[in-house]
């Protein structure tokens, strides 16, 4: 299996303020009721991008202007809660390719390196940066560039880490972890047979 | 004599295969649970890379999220739920998974089944497609949540990807004061550490309260380690734990129980080992505990008002009260005693076990529910069903005025037909007080352990079961 090499990541952005934005929220329970993944996206932020009716409340993924935003910003300790991997694929069939944050909650960074969603660290004050440059041109390019652990953008350029884990797998191709394991299921029987529980 | 290690220690390297390019561990995972919302993506990935099982024999199956409690036949009301049924029963035939189906008589809520089958073991390394997955670590067992790609991951190698963990030590020493439970002790160390306290870390939790607790208590307590952010949460397997796994259908039996028994023992936290981090709590310090905001952190003491932002210097920690407050609709600095409640929910993985109903029955006889309050009770599986009606729970339940459901996730989450409506404020005994989590976009849920839920109900406001109940 040949994956994509993740080294960086060029877009728009938009920013959605708020700290623990959990998977809750980022797509609410009852859209897992689902047998794949697909159209996905049009549920993510549902409960506070859309009214009981349907129609729209504000929210920065509905403004026109930052449609085609591929960069998702926002605060800490986003993704937690649930282990569901439907938040980090709603977010990446919404069509971001990119989260930035001030800090993430485990399971779901886990989960979005697992996909090649990028996910890096970025203190509050270069977000607000980034967010502020964004809200002035949304049309405003942004790199976040996993190797480099840095965010570009109007010029500016800030600290931005990415786990080492999550860095080493997206820059080298090998975020999607399924190759490397199954090369290892010689390995895997010898360790199973000295297990008692697993031996029978 | 090596160096003591802890049961996390112990049991990480037992499974590591291998290290992988990019530092993590690719870690066998013995026992792998699925349901019904997280795995069908998965073996549609599996599908499409043509891959098959490693060991079909490791991997069990049960239906929790989506079935309706008040339905039993099929096809469900909701074709979106008969669907995902339908899914789970066609993947587990065609991989060879066995699959406690509703018809099994053993069905329920996944961290319920585990256990009760006795497939839940120490010094076993456990996944699942659900945060809740630390339940397991009650029994001295190394358990993660995880995601569906993972999921295809441990279907196709039966190992996953991951970092190894930090371990903080919890001790909480001392005695529980009378009325105080399982649920209060997690909901306090949530509270003292935060609900990012945990990150990177599994929780050991020991000292004189977890050794006196049951099998069941220790599991509310795990059940919430991933609320602390703890990925991991356990307890190191003892006499209490034996006896509990003691002619399961899936525990060792005869001359294998013995043994069994033995490497269980030697898996345990040797004295002395070495933790990342300790941490020291008074079981005196902890009280009936309420939450009053949108996460399993924001608790105060039945004694206790919720806080009022006006009153911190800490611009996240004023901005996080006042939205959680305007969410839940309470007044700053009003005591959280007496606020009327709608519904009360009894059940989850957190509280849906037997010791769970037994203990709130004992309360209830003689009692009924408040007017207007709407109250269900759902056992957390099939097997705690059973024992229940042939305890005659279900009727104190039914006689106090409580909805008696079939097993099932139910108003735990909004992905069956038991959600709040509107802004109805509910007091829960499940895991998670999150914004909508209970199906109602508006809908607010007060996290508190069963008794507690049960004062609630039948004074139709937050009460001290201390006092509604007269316990002292
Ligand atoms: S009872 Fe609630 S927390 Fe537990 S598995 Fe079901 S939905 Fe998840």
């Amino acid at each position: 299996m040949s994956l994509a090499k993740i080294s960086s990541v060029t877009g728009r952005g938009v920013f959605v303020p708020g700290n623990d934005i959990d998977t809750d929220r980022i797509i609410p329970a009852r859209f897992m009721k689902c047998v794949t993944f697909d159209g996905l996206g049009e549920f993510l932020f549902y409960d506070v991008r859309k009214n009981a009716d349907g129609s729209d409340r504000p929210h920065p993924l509905n403004e026109p202007r930052f449609k085609g935003a591929t960069v998702l910003l926002s605060g800490a300790n986003f993704g937690c809660g649930s282990s569901r991997e439907h938040a980090p694929q709603a977010i990446q069939k919404f069509g971001f390719r990119a989260v930035v944050a001030e800090g993430f909650a485990e399971i779901f960074y886990g989960n979005c390196a697992t996909l090649g969603l990028p996910c890096a660290v970025a203190s509050r004050e270069d977000i607000a940066k980034i967010a502020a440059a964004v809200e002035k041109d949304p049309q405003t390019e942004i790199t976040v560039d996993v190797a480099k652990q840095e965010v570009r953008f109007a010029g500016q350029t800030v600290k931005a880490a990415v786990r080492e884990s999550a860095r080493d797998a997206l820059v080298n191709g090998r975020w999607d972890p399924i190759g490397e394991l199954l090369e290892g299921l010689p390995t895997v029987k010898t360790t199973a047979a000295r297990l008692p529980y697993l031996a029978a | 004599m090596t160096a003591p290690k802890s049961l996390f220690q112990k049991v990480w390297d037992a499974h590591a295969v291998r290290t992988l390019a990019n530092g993590q561990t690719q870690l066998l995972v013995g026992t792998h649970l699925i349901h019904e919302v997280t795995s069908p993506q998965a073996f549609g990935m599996m599908r499409d890379l043509g891959l098959k099982v490693l060991m079909p024999h490791r991997t069990f199956a049960t239906v929790d999220h989506i079935v309706p409690t008040d339905q039993f036949a099929e096809p469900y009301r909701d074709p979106l739920a008969q669907a995902m049924m339908d899914e789970l029963r066609k993947s587990c035939r065609e991989f060879g998974i066995t699959f406690f189906d509703r018809a099994s008589g053993r069905q329920g809520i996944v961290h319920i089944v585990g256990p009760e089958q006795g497939i839940t073991q120490p010094g076993t390394t456990i996944a699942c497609g659900d945060s809740h997955t630390s339940t397991h670590g009650a029994f001295g067992a190394i358990a993660f949540g995880i995601g569906t790609t993972q999921i295809r991951d441990v279907l196709a190698t039966q190992t996953m990807a991951l970092g190894r963990l930090k371990v903080r030590r919890i001790n909480v020493t001392g005695a529980l004061r009378p009325g105080v439970y399982a649920k209060d002790v997690i909901l306090h160390i949530i509270r003292t550490l935060g609900v990012n306290g945990g990150t990177g870390f599994a929780y050991e939790y020991g000292g004189e309260v977890f050794d006196r607790m049951t099998m069941e208590e220790r599991m509310t307590v795990c059940n919430m380690s991933i609320e602390g952010g703890a990925r991991a949460g356990y307890v190191n397997p003892d006499e209490t734990t034996f006896a509990y796994l003691k002619g399961r259908p899936y525990s060792p039996n005869g001359a294998a129980w013995d043994a069994a028994v033995a490497g269980w023992r030697a898996v345990a936290s040797d004295p002395g080992c070495p933790y990342d981090d300790v941490v020291n709590l008074a079981a005196a310090d902890i009280a009936p505990t309420v939450t009053w905001g949108i996460n399993p952190g924001q608790g105060v003491s039945i004694t206790e008002t919720v806080p009022d932002p006006a009153k911190t210097s800490v611009p996240d920690e004023k901005s996080s009260i006042e939205e959680a407050l305007a969410y839940m609709k309470l007044k700053p600095g009003a005591p959280i005693k007496g606020t009327k409640i709608d519904v009360a929910f009894l059940g989850s993985c957190t509280n849906g076990r037997l010791s769970d109903f037994q203990e709130v029955a004992r309360f209830l006889k003689g009692r009924h529910v408040a007017p207007g309050v709407k109250a269900i009770a759902v056992p957390g599986s099939q097997i705690v069903a059973a024992q229940a009606a042939k305890l005659g729970l279900d009727q104190v339940f039914r006689d106090a005025g409580f909805e008696w459901r079939e097993a099932g996730c139910s108003m735990c989450l909004a992905m069956n037909p038991d959600k709040l409506i509107g802004d109805q404020l509910c007091a829960s005994s499940s895991n998670r007080n999150f914004k909508g989590r209970q199906g109602s976009p508006t809908g607010r849920t007060l996290l508190m352990s069963p008794v507690m839920v049960a004062a609630a109900a039948v004074t139709g406001a937050v009460a001290d079961a201390r006092e509604v109940f007269a316990v002292n």
